[in-house]
């Protein structure tokens, strides 16, 4: 076989005629981009103001794709293999949180508030952990029926049987619970300690309603509209995150997840039961995407068998940038994106319900000029 | 009863038959040596008895139990260490870390904090590089931390694979003087595979020589050292 990985990506222009065409398109598209948002900012039409809002909701979106992220990159980094059914992992979890709230958000027989109501936070909790519960559930079922025989089969095949587990999942939530729009209840939260007098809130009056509120925030001579819940997000995602850090590097059992991704082999010769860890990993990144659905839920409040798809492709995405494998890439790719994702709309003028395409494009751009990702190490050399 | 015990075992890879009915005895307290030509199945013959390329056929038995078919981390419970081939440092792992994973299968945390301290004690290179992640180390590092490792581990038996492979002359005086004191301090079993036959065979109990999967002689180590045939073929003999 010819390798050609070690040239500098210049001499292959002009060899490759696919990749000479892929660098101009990519470099076209750059350039056009580049043009565009400079004439933009230049013109006055995208400004310090559109950038902050862009970034205060980046932030929320970016950190619910840095937890699904994770566990594409955790998987990939023990097992060098890119589990695509990791979005139904996600949708399972966003699917039966809703099981979980949808009963908590009942009202007694006897009449009064339901226990979402009365005991919000609480009932909040309990849907994630419900979440993260069903995911990792899933997730673990889907090592062990679907990728551990398959464990020394070529890596196409594994890949192939991760397409056909995701597509099976899908139609499994289909028939067992109807395809027919389910939609998280609309949940309120009023914090009392916080007062804002000038922005009043339908529900909860001049205390601040951390969950469905929107708030100006004035940015010099002009204001941008905050929601809480986009820092209650980012907050609990950074907390899980750290946990997880946590867990990789200082524990033991992180640690042998650490050696498992380096030598499956020289790691047994540990004493470490190889099987073992990696299911560790699977749950790990599942409880991740188990947290990230629930929330995820909450402010796209509508789950269908289906949703895992665009949060799974952009948190693909979003590892891929980071560098796949690398966990610190994972965090900083989801942001990262979510950031790209909400600001580019405003700063290109085009609609933001291209966001999608956004996204895309980014991924696409990675592939072409950089698919190491930005904490890169080389995909090529760590699948040799 | 010997403490390990290997039985005519074959091993393959594929087809290729690495291993073809090989026998060897280790005793508590000995130190055994395998020496051999490059590709002979000395390599091969301590993955077997590890557990990571397992016999197809024949018995390899541990303490008096058969241990042939189990998984490599459980014999490693029952107290079978393999240093392997090539050192295998987890490279993106610091030296601690290194340690810390050689004790995985232990509970002991306080008998484990010892145990580090010794090999400190008795590498105090590695001590001065504990945060240092494995694979900067230098070759001669990178075994004494294999090594180390290994000890991590408590064994009952090391299996050691070329410890002294690529290693400076001086290196490899100190490699085979912390094997001696191993053995003769801590009363550890070893089973030594070593290229460098000579010095394996001086301190060696025991010898066994193996050849494209047979062994061909065995004895005790000074017997395999005078002999002529042995002499001829492994120890550069004309
Ligand atoms: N992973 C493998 N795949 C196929 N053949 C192997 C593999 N490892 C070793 N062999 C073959 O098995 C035989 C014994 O190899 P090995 O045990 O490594 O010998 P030694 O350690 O004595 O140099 C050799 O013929 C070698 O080519
Ligand atoms: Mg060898």
């Amino acid at each position: 076989m010819v390798q050609t990985t070690s040239r500098s990506s210049f001499l292959r222009l002009g060899k490759d005629p696919i990749q000479t065409f892929l660098y101009l398109a990519g470099g076209a598209l750059l350039l056009y981009v580049l043009v565009v948002a400079l004439g933009n900012v230049a013109a006055g039409r995208y400004g310090l103001r559109d950038f902050l809002q862009g970034i205060v909701l980046g932030l929320a979106q970016g950190s619910i794709y840095a937890l699904i992220a994770l566990g594409y990159t955790l998987v990939y980094g023990v097992l060098r293999m890119i589990n695509f059914a990791h979005s139904e992992v996600f949708m399972a979890g966003a699917y039966i949180g809703f099981f979980a709230i949808n009963a908590f958000s009942q009202t007694p027989e006897s009449g009064g508030p339901s226990f979402l109501e009365q005991n919000t936070v609480l009932a909040l909790l309990l849907t994630i952990i419900v979440g993260m519960t069903a995911s990792s559930i899933i997730a673990v079922l889907l090592e062990r029926i679907a990728y551990r025989p398959l464990r020394r089969a070529p890596r196409l095949v594994s890949l192939i049987t991760a397409i056909g587990v995701s597509i099976t999942l899908q139609q499994l939530f289909l028939r067992l619970f109807g395809g027919g729009t389910r939609s998280y209840p609309v949940v309120n939260l009023c914090f009392e300690p916080l007062q804002v007098p000038d922005q009043v809130d339908r529900v909860c009056g001049t205390a601040m309603n951390l969950l469905q509120g929107r708030y100006r925030l004035p940015i010099g001579e002009q204001e941008i509209i905050v929601r809480p819940l986009y820092f209650i997000v980012f907050a609990i995602a950074l907390v899980l995150m750290t946990t997880m850090w946590f867990i990789v590097q200082r524990t033991k059992v992180g640690k042998a997840m650490r050696a498992v991704a380096e030598d499956k082999n020289t790691a047994s010769l540990m004493g470490i039961n190889v099987d073992r860890i990696i299911v560790v990993t699977f749950l790990l990144g599942a409880t991740l995407a188990g947290a990230a659905a629930v929330m995820f839920a909450v402010y796209n409040p509508q789950v269908t068998p289906f949703m895992g798809f665009f949060p799974g492709v952009k948190a693909f995405t979003a590892a891929v940038l980071g560098g796949i494998g690398n966990i610190p890439g994972a965090m900083a790719g989801g942001l990262l994106l979510g950031i790209i994702e909400s600001a580019a709309p405003g700063m290109l003028g085009i609609p933001s319900q291209l966001e999608d395409v956004v996204a895309f494009s980014v991924l696409v751009l990675i592939m072409i000029f950089r698919p190491s990702g930005i904490f890169g190490e080389a995909l090529t050399k760590s699948r040799a | 009863m010997s403490l390990l015990e290997v039985h005519d075992i074959h091993t393959y890879y594929g087809k290729i038959h690495a291993l073809k009915g090989l026998s060897i005895r280790v005793e508590v307290g000995q130190i055994v040596t395998l020496i051999g030509g490059n590709g002979a199945g000395k390599t091969t013959t301590l993955n077997t008895i590890c557990g990571i390329t397992p016999a197809a056929q024949g018995r390899v038995v541990f303490d008096g139990q058969d241990i042939t078919r189990l998984p490599a981390h459980e014999i490693v419970r029952r107290g079978i260490i393999h240093a392997p081939e090539g050192r295998k440092i987890f490279s993106r792992l610091t030296v601690r870390e290194n340690l810390e994973m050689g004790a995985f299968a232990r509970n002991d945390t306080d008998k484990i904090a010892r145990d580090m301290d010794y090999v400190y004690e008795r590498f105090p290179r590695l001590k001065e590089r504990i945060t240092q992640l494995g694979g900067t180390l230098s070759g001669g590092e990178q075994q004494m931390l294999a090594i180390g490792r290994a000890m991590m581990a408590s064994p009952k038996v090391l299996l050691l694979d070329e410890p002294s492979m690529g290693l400076a002359p001086k290196l490899v005086e100190e490699i085979f003087n912390v094997i001696d004191y191993l053995n003769r301090e801590n009363g550890t079993t070893i089973l030594l595979v070593e290229q460098n036959a000579t010095k394996a065979l001086s301190i060696a109990a025991q010898g066994y020589v193996l050849q494209t999967g047979l062994i061909t002689h065995s004895g005790t180590g000074e017997a395999l050292q005078h002999d002529p045939a042995v002499i001829e073929a492994y120890l550069g003999g004309h």
